[in-house]
């Protein structure tokens, strides 16, 4: 079984959850830049953090197997606070680099004016750029916030089929399916959404353009939730070829569309991947 | 010029290899590039009058996106070729390689010696060998490192490859930096020791570093008496 985990936070998980996760058949997945918990003070703090997402972050991931990928972006929470939107500003040179596969997550936290300019600020960014964009839909007043952030996406340059609307559940699926963006749905440990849930889901709407993360972070959570959906799934009665098409073909047709993803994970070894020292000369 | 050990290729081996949307592509990037540099005379790197203070020069912009263009297996050359071209200055060496994701600054790396920055760069060595990265600290110890580096952090470089797996044979004109250097060969003999103690194999580039520390006439005799406990100690290679 290959698993393409579409959202999780690596850079708050161990390398024993890498290793957890290559067992379970993780080979790809995507990290969304997103808040700390800690709050950041200034756009300083945020491009060392994408660095890390850049750089540390991958090499960590090749080194259990998996490609990584990311999404950038001003998160929902933090684009209200005037120390960091000057983020904005410097979004365009990061979104050039080879592994930044969308724009992400933005979205809405709270609704407030200061978030509405910097999605529809976001979503032009990923439209200048050619990217999608991953975009988280509220934990409070959510389906409220579905239909206020399919708005702003429908008066955005960024065509539908370019926008994952993460964190969706029974409330808010129908909505995000009828808007022809693709549905993400968060696995978690607690009540928001689990396997079982999912799978009812994936019964009533199809496996087409749906995709499932763990959205695994430093908050409780866990980073194996993808294997357990897709063994609910069989459980179920959905066959190899939908756990595949779900855990696997949809998040790569998603991501797929910014032409950068690099699914055959490159090795550590420091003189084989890029590193041309020792080809010609010795 | 850029066909050295580190296998750069040059404008006119990738001009052969390249599709013609890729060669078209390169020869903007290039030709930007060369008019930044032209512009750049007066004051190299500065930023432009009016501009915000994130804008890069689009010719900085394609220096990220050349993998796509002309195949990630042509990224370091590529990328290299436009430090070139651009004389990039070392504020601009030094914003690409603070910016860069690892391949970006792995380029910066393997080319700094093909710029006229004289010992200006060695932050950046220093920053890589800092790295956990591999591939950086791979990267650092080039020929810039050969060329500027003091005997004390050249000697770190070393070690450090030999305790992250780096292979020495990427540390550019080895023999001849090591040759005689009896401080080296303490450290390399102390680190042998350090394994033997822990039972742990001693890496086989340590014994091909150590050799080279010889002086002229001992090449024969690599290992100074307190080595002795490390030559026996590994039966396997791990
Ligand atoms: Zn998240």
């Amino acid at each position: 079984m290959r698993i393409f985990d579409p959202h999780i936070h690596m850079t708050s998980r161990t390398t024993d959850d890498y290793r957890a996760m290559y067992d379970a058949g993780v080979r790809a997945l995507v990290e969304p830049s997103f808040w700390l918990g800690q709050p950041r003070t200034s756009p300083a703090s945020f491009f060392d953090y994408f660095d890390a997402l850049l750089g540390w972050e991958p090499f960590r991931a090749s080194q259990y197997g998996i490609a990584h990928h990311c999404t950038l972006a001003l998160n929902p929470k933090e684009a209200n606070d005037p120390r960091c939107t000057p983020v904005l500003d410097a979004l365009p040179r990061y979104l050039v680099k080879d592994s930044v596969v969308a724009v992400g997550e933005i979205g809405y936290d709270s609704m407030t004016p200061a978030e509405d300019h910097a999605l529809a600020a976001q979503l032009q960014l990923a439209a200048d750029h050619a990217l999608p964009a991953l975009v988280h839909t509220p934990h409070r007043d959510k389906l409220a916030g579905l239909h206020r952030t399919i708005d702003v996406i429908r008066e955005s340059n960024l065509p539908p089929e370019f926008v994952l609307l993460d964190h969706l559940n029974e409330t808010t699926v129908e909505a995000a399916t009828d808007s022809g963006c693709w549905a993400g749905f968060s696995i978690y440990p607690d009540t928001k959404m689990d396997e079982d849930r999912m799978v009812t889901i994936l019964q009533n709407h199809g496996t087409e353009k749906i995709l499932v993360n763990s959205a695994a972070d430093w908050g409780k959570s866990d980073p194996l939730k993808t294997r357990k959906v897709a063994d609910a799934m069989l459980k179920a009665g959905f066959t190899e070829d939908d756990v595949d098409q779900v855990l696997w073909r949809n998040p790569v047709a998603f991501y797929g569309q910014s032409g950068r993803l690099q699914l055959d994970v490159l090795t550590p070894d420091p003189l084989h991947e890029g590193n041309s020292i020792l080809r010609g000369g010795e | 010029m850029l066909t050295s050990r580190n296998s750069l290729k040059s404008r006119k081996e990738l001009d052969a290899e390249l599709g013609g949307a890729a060669r078209a592509w390169l020869d903007e990037a290039l030709a930007e590039a060369a008019h930044d540099a032209a512009d750049a005379t007066a004051t190299p790197g500065a930023p432009r009058p009016g501009a915000s203070p994130y804008a890069s020069p689009p010719w900085e912009l394609r220096y990220a996106a050349a993998g796509r263009h002309c195949g990630q297996e042509n990224a370091d050359s590529v990328r290299s070729l436009l430090l070139v071209e651009s004389r990039a200055s070392l504020p601009s060496v030094t914003r690409l390689y603070d910016q860069g994701t690892a391949a970006e600054r792995r380029a910066v790396l393997l080319t700094l010696h093909l710029l006229d920055l004289g010992d200006t760069a060695l932050p950046l060595i220093e920053d890589a060998l800092r790295a956990n990265d591999t591939r950086l600290v791979a990267a650092a110890v080039g020929p810039y490192a050969a060329d500027h580096l003091d005997p004390h952090a050249w000697r770190h470089a070393v070690l450090k490859c030999l305790f992250t797996e780096v292979p020495v044979a990427a540390v550019a004109r080895l023999g001849e930096r090591a040759h005689g250097d009896a401080e080296l060969a303490r450290m390399l003999n102390d680190f042998a020791a350090e394994r033997t103690a822990a039972g742990r194999p001693v890496p086989e580039d340590l014994r091909t570093v150590l050799a080279l520390t010889a002086p002229a006439g001992e090449g024969d005799h690599p290992a100074r008496p307190n080595a002795a406990p490390a030559a026996p100690a590994p039966t396997e290679e791990s």
